[in-house]
């Protein structure tokens, strides 16, 4: 077996095998942290297939940040897993017989049969100096400048709906206004009463 | 390597919208005392944007952005009922969030992203600005369903419409890489090359387009993805319900037209039997279930279910055994079903609406009795619009389904119009008691109607317009038919 061949069935089926944990793991942090491994995976994959611009980005953007910003969220939240295990057996007969069904299907046409190297035969092996991350920034700020442009637009989207959904004052929270809190003087905090002396 | 700046001008609707929506979030910040700037200048837009739309109306086909972009009579046409309806919605959900207090210009700039998505949508003419299209159009409604945040039904109905929505695009987008793993092509016109020159890869290319329909089907919410629409239509604020009901359901018309009409219309039999499937089963599922409803938004979201059925009809009997004789006239059947069900959900949600207050929703089928009494002329309106749903002749209701099923006739499907007349007429019990309700019932609460004199008079031109364009829907249908033929 080639090197390169043996570097791929390696990552593969730790990918596939942390895929797996991803949605049989019990506790969420762990399958947040299984995410991670299937993206690290999938980015070395990316590499062999000499996408390397794509690779290093998966790693730096979902990795590193998507990523560790969701275990923050899972961490915070309080999830009952009890409640969401809730109904499991009574749908899993159904579940199971439609997933099983989808899945022969999925594997009838995915099977090498149609996407097989006779199919779909690799690329030819780009010249020396060819820069991936030089063709990709050409082509998305040429030909795809006109989704590229709305993607941005997307992404607003999201923040205007998230701000709009988020930022509102909710009756009862012990609200803290910081520039109060700064500009505070002596008599707002002390009051000096003058009391009588107390004889006894 | 040499960069040609693409030609603007035919995008020049979207640039415009895209600006103006900056302008109102920007606007709306500066100037946060004046409540009520974001909401005339997103009319503005619209209006605007429907004049610019108009000028730079061509009527042959123009690309533009490296092909990505189509600008065509079918999308300007499309465009306009969008900026339409979405005015409209608009105009009549200002009182009711107002009284909710949820009138935030938030609201507004998604109102104008979504409406930008889904003008990108019905201009796209390549899979990713399709799918980008539709993802800045769904992500502004499942914020909007959520709005109201001090309603846990609200909240229910944005979470499902979100994680349910989520699901679907991972489908169409899933669906979407297949089909290009089959045709080597995103752009439409090299997925309808491949295609006929039959150098795609036949099971590969049904198999995506399986994913591919299921992922309009969830759009357009008919069986078997329509689990989230009564849920939804009933917990969302009514506001939102009314532009969930309409103009994303002419975007989704232009989204199943581009991708299976443009792209895959060489296997029009394969994805017309999975059509058939879909149709039937809502048109019978949504009839039925509309009957045990007591909520009213939520049979009209079965009866939406039922109506997106009877549009596919239209879209399923294009094509006999290779014959493409019957296309056009099918096609511009189905676009003639949207438009007209657009122009009946603004009425019937607007009703809804008109009938609420501050603190009360008139979304129960009880709310509606003895409206007779309290306001014999929203009565009247409010029976046109149910007399038009259900298909009584002379409305516009009517004429839509009678078109839809000599459509289906021609192709040759004649049990597919019996199974649709036997449910259209079990659909009439449903319509009818709403009507009945309003004329013979005593009124649950007597007093009279108050609502802004701007929503009584778009109201009522809006369910005289049903009974209008019933009496004289030639024009309509002759617009629909021609747009279709210069852009095809």
């Amino acid at each position: 077996m080639e090197f390169k061949t043996f570097v791929f069935y390696f990552l593969a089926v730790i990918l596939v095998f942390a895929a797996l944990r991803v949605i049989t793991a019990r506790n969420p942090v762990h399958a947040a942290l299984y995410l991670v491994l299937a993206f690290f995976n999938a980015s070395g994959i990316w590499l062999l297939l000499q996408a390397e611009f794509l690779a290093i980005t998966l790693v730096m953007v979902y990795v590193g940040a998507v990523m560790v910003l969701f275990l923050f969220v899972v961490m915070m939240l309080d999830i009952n897993l009890d409640r969401l295990r809730q109904g499991f057996w009574s749908y899993l007969p159904v579940g199971s017989l439609i997933g099983v069904l989808m899945a022969v299907e999925m594997a009838m046409v995915l099977g090498g049969r149609y996407f097989g190297l006779d199919a779909m035969p690799a690329p030819p092996d780009p010249q020396a100096g060819y820069s991936n991350t030089r063709e990709l920034g050409r082509v998305l700020y040429t030909d795809y400048v006109y989704p590229f442009e709305l993607a941005s637009l997307v992404l607003l989207v999201a923040m205007v709906a998230a701000v709009a959904l988020t930022l509102r004052k909710r009756k009862g929270t012990k609200y803290i206004n910081p520039s109060e809190q700064v500009a505070v003087k002596r008599e707002g905090r002390v009051e000096l009463v003058k009391m009588p002396a107390e004889k006894d | 390597m040499n960069f040609v700046v693409p030609d603007f001008y035919p995008a020049a609707a979207e640039i415009f919208v895209a600006i103006m929506a900056l302008v109102v979030m920007l606007a709306s910040t500066f100037a946060r005392g004046v409540r009520w700037l974001a909401y005339a200048l997103t009319q503005f837009t619209l209006i605007a944007a429907a004049f610019v739309t108009i000028y730079t109306l061509k009527g042959d086909v123009s690309y533009t952005f490296s092909n990505l972009f189509i600008g065509d009579l079918l999308g300007d046409l499309l465009k306009l009922l969008i900026y339409f309806s979405m005015a409209i919605a608009l105009l009549y959900g200002r009182g009711y969030l107002a009284d909710r207090n949820i009138d935030k210009p938030e609201y507004y700039v998604l109102a104008l992203l979504m409406t930008l998505g889904m003008m990108v949508m019905v201009t796209a003419n390549h899979m990713l600005p399709l799918y980008i299209g539709l993802e800045m159009m769904s992500l502004g409604l499942y914020a909007m369903v959520a709005f109201d945040r001090d309603s846990a039904r609200s909240t229910e109905a944005g979470m499902k419409y979100f994680v349910l929505g989520a699901l679907a695009s991972g489908l169409l987008l899933y669906g979407m890489s297949m089909i290009y793993g089959a045709t080597g092509s995103l752009e439409f016109s090299g997925i309808a090359n491949a295609v006929y020159h039959q150098a795609a890869n036949k099971t590969v290319l049904l198999f995506g387009i399986v994913f591919l329909m299921a992922g309009i089907s969830f759009k357009l919410g008919v069986v078997p993805f329509h689990m989230w629409v009564p849920d939804v239509y009933q917990g969302a604020p009514s506001a939102v319900t009314l532009i969930i009901a309409t103009a994303p359901k002419l975007a989704a018309f232009a989204m199943a037209v581009r991708l299976l009409i443009w792209g895959l219309f060489d296997v029009a039999e394969q994805w017309q039997s999975m059509l058939m499937f879909v149709a039937v089963l809502s048109i019978i599922l949504g009839n039925l279930a509309a009957i045990a409803q007591t909520n009213l938004k939520r049979m009209l979201a079965y009866s939406g279910i039922s109506h997106m059925g009877f549009m596919l009809l239209g879209l399923l009997s294009g094509v006999v055994e290779g014959d493409r004789h019957y296309a056009l006239n099918a096609y511009s059947s189905a676009m003639f079903y949207a438009v007209s069900y657009v122009i009946m959900s603004l009425a019937s949600f607007g009703m809804i609406i008109l009938l609420s207050r501050a603190g009360f929703e008139a979304d129960s089928i009880d709310d509606f009795k003895g409206l007779n009494k309290r306001s014999p002329w929203f009565a009247a309106m409010m029976m046109f619009v149910m007399f038009s749903m259900a298909g009584i002749p002379f409305f516009i209701g009517f004429f839509a389904k009678l078109s839809v099923l000599q459509a289906v006739v021609a192709a040759g499907y004649l049990w597919i119009a019996i199974i649709a007349v036997v449910m259209s007429v079990i659909g009439a019990f449903y319509y009818l008691r709403v009507v009945k309700v309003m004329y013979f019932d005593p009124p649950v609460d007597p007093a009279p109607i108050h609502a802004p004199a701007e929503l009584r008079v778009l109201l009522s031109a809006n369910g005289l317009a049903i009974a209008a364009l019933g009496l004289a829907p030639q024009a309509l249908m002759s617009v629909c038919a021609y747009a279709l033929l210069a852009s095809l």
